[in-house]
């Protein structure tokens, strides 16, 4: 009997820890979203400001009083937005055109992929820092810096896949019974080459995480008062010593919530592509 | 071989000419007129000053001739003034440059050091309490944010010891040697703790992919001591994947101590970047981008030629 993905995926142990951490990532943001969080994350309580993790406030709070796990849950909405918007922006445009590359061949393929290498001769965050330098900080540039620097990847990604796919018998089968170039591209090329773009996905969800705490670390990301992980470490800073417990909690936020990508890719990797199981 | 190298180089011109449109080109997505965004919105200048200033600038100009004016120069290694400093882009990029080459560098030291062993280790031991452990390490490696770690380095150090690793100025390597290693020690950690599960991942695999060869079995099979089996007959062959790592990583160090030299308040080309971006200086930003894709690519082609002395069978391809 042939089981289905998710459930090889639940078995699958990278698969089933990075499925629970997500699930939890999600629900969390869920909740930021819909204002489910013990106090309005940038609700000021002057009376008690830096206050360690008690039972009020589970995980203390800040120098202007603001409850941290509320701040926490409002970042969790705020990353995993982001992280969501720019990968399924980055995904869609950059597989089309690896996709178009590949099956076209030829000009096309030269033109896009050429154009696709450039980006690679920039280290990732240098590239997202020139795009946030000339457009500003803020939400929508973030996401914007982060998906021009993760499209080529996913051209590359599905490119390769592309050319083997095109070059079957079920293609050349498909063209002979009359079928067009964009059936044959719906129908046949993208169920084929789906799983390295779906593991593609999930990583690149790690990285978009971390590309995002990255900048709004260096203030160059979501602007305060808004909520994100990097900028509440980057705020810690200065309060290290007196209140330790700042700069912990977003740490461990980040750190889980880019683990729970990896794993999920890796468990992806391994049900999805059996060839690559194991490496 | 040297057909080979002539060919790397003949391609290099147009990758370096396409970065260089794509650094022009971001810079220039400023929205609105750049020189109200250079000098902020709280001067007021007349028309006539702006003018002037544009003028000045070479903002006047269409599109293709700022570019052109641009490039010429750079490629004589003039990129301009910074706004702020008044001194040559390039003055600045060479004063911050070799402390972020020596932060990349090392890092690499310390991640190899680590890495290879834990790798090999982990996959001789295959399934043992030391492979979970390196495993393990290098999931959590490569999920720890970097300026988190620094963070946390700061943290311990100047709680528990008592020591403010990122206070004093900083001293070049030429100064003061030892001053200057022990300023970077905790840098370099931070930067090369991610870049270390990498390589342990790469080397882990790799070894793995080697050990399951029938060249292995034999040498087994003929009495090769185990030591041997591993280091000569397996290590040099997993080294080959760990090349291409090795630099494509090297240019992400330079990227990621952007981020560390934040954390750690080092003079490096990270500080320029972010420094130039939180005044608009332009010009900076500009040069500093197009200065690390250049190396950035050169490092690329270096690993490219590297690789290709090592496996022959690329050159052949």
């Amino acid at each position: 009997m042939r089981r289905s993905w998710l459930f090889r995926l639940w078995r699958n142990r990278s698969g089933a820890a990075g499925l629970i951490l997500i699930v939890l990532f999600l629900a969390a943001a869920l909740a930021g979203a819909l204002g489910l969080t013990p106090y309005p994350p940038n609700e000021q309580h002057a009376k008690d400001r830096m206050q360690p993790p008690s039972r009020q406030y589970i995980f203390g709070t800040d120098e202007f009083g603001r409850d941290v796990y509320s701040r926490l849950i409002r970042g969790a909405t705020n990353s995993l937005s982001i992280a969501f918007v720019s990968v399924a922006l980055a995904s869609v445009i950059g597989s089309t055109l690896g996709t178009l590359a590949g099956y076209f061949g030829g000009r096309v393929d030269n033109t896009i992929m050429r154009i696709m290498d450039l980006f690679f001769a920039f280290p990732a965050i240098l590239l997202a820092l020139a795009i946030i330098a000339a457009l500003g900080p803020g939400f929508r540039n973030t996401i914007l810096a982060i998906s021009v620097v993760y499209m080529p990847i996913f051209a590359r990604v599905a490119r390769g896949p592309v050319l083997t796919v095109r070059a079957t018998e079920y293609v050349t089968a498909a063209r002979c019974v009359g079928a067009r170039d964009g059936r044959i591209l719906g129908r046949h090329v993208l169920p084929n080459i789906a799983p390295p773009l779906i593991v593609q996905v999930s990583l690149a969800l790690s990285w978009a995480i971390l590309t995002e705490a990255g900048l709004s670390f260096l203030g160059l990301g979501i602007q305060p008062p808004e909520p994100s992980w990097g900028s509440m470490l980057s705020e810690a800073r200065s309060l290290l010593e007196l209140a330790p417990w700042l700069a912990i909690f977003p740490g461990l936020a980040i750190m889980f919530c880019v683990l729970g990508f990896n794993l999920l890719g890796d468990g992806l990797r391994d049900v999805l592509d059996p060839r690559m199981r194991g490496a | 071989m040297r057909h080979f190298i002539i060919q790397r180089l003949a391609a290099l011109v147009p990758t370096l000419l396409g970065v260089s449109v794509i650094v022009f080109l971001v810079i220039h997505l400023i929205p609105g007129d750049t020189i109200t965004a250079m000098i902020g919105t709280q001067y007021k200048l007349t028309e006539a000053q702006a003018a002037s200033l544009r003028a000045y600038f070479g903002l006047d100009k269409p599109l293709w001739e700022q570019y052109l004016r641009w490039i010429l120069a750079a490629v004589r290694g003039d990129l301009g003034y910074s706004v702020r400093s008044g001194q040559s882009v390039m003055s600045e990029i060479l004063r911050s440059f070799p402390v972020t080459l020596e932060l990349a560098l090392f890092s690499m030291v310390i991640a190899l050091t680590l890495g290879l062993p834990i790798g090999i280790l982990s996959a001789v031991r295959r399934d043992t309490p030391v492979d979970l452990f390196g495993r393990l390490f290098a999931l959590v490696g490569l999920a720890l944010p970097n300026f988190w770690l620094g963070t946390l380095i700061i943290l311990v150090l100047s709680v528990v010891f008592g020591i403010m690793p990122n206070s004093g100025d900083y001293v070049s390597f030429t100064e003061a040697p030892l001053k200057n290693l022990s300023q970077l020690f905790f840098p370099a950690i931070t930067l090369g703790f991610a870049f270390t599960a990498s390589i342990m991942r790469t080397t882990r695999s790799a070894m793995l992919e080697v050990l399951r060869q029938d060249y292995v079995r034999t040498a087994r099979g003929k009495g090769v001591h185990e030591r041997n089996v591993i280091v000569t007959h397996s290590l040099r062959n997993a080294l080959i994947p760990l090349i291409t790592i090795i630099g494509v990583e090297f240019g992400y160090l330079l990227g990621g101590a952007v981020i560390v030299e934040n954390v750690f308040a080092l003079p490096g080309i990270g500080r320029l970047i972010i420094n130039g971006i939180d005044q608009r200086d332009y010009a900076v930003v500009q040069g500093t981008v197009l200065f690390v894709a250049v190396c950035f690519v050169m490092i690329n082609l270096l690993v490219d030629i590297i690789y290709a002395y090592s496996d022959p069978r690329i050159r052949y391809e």
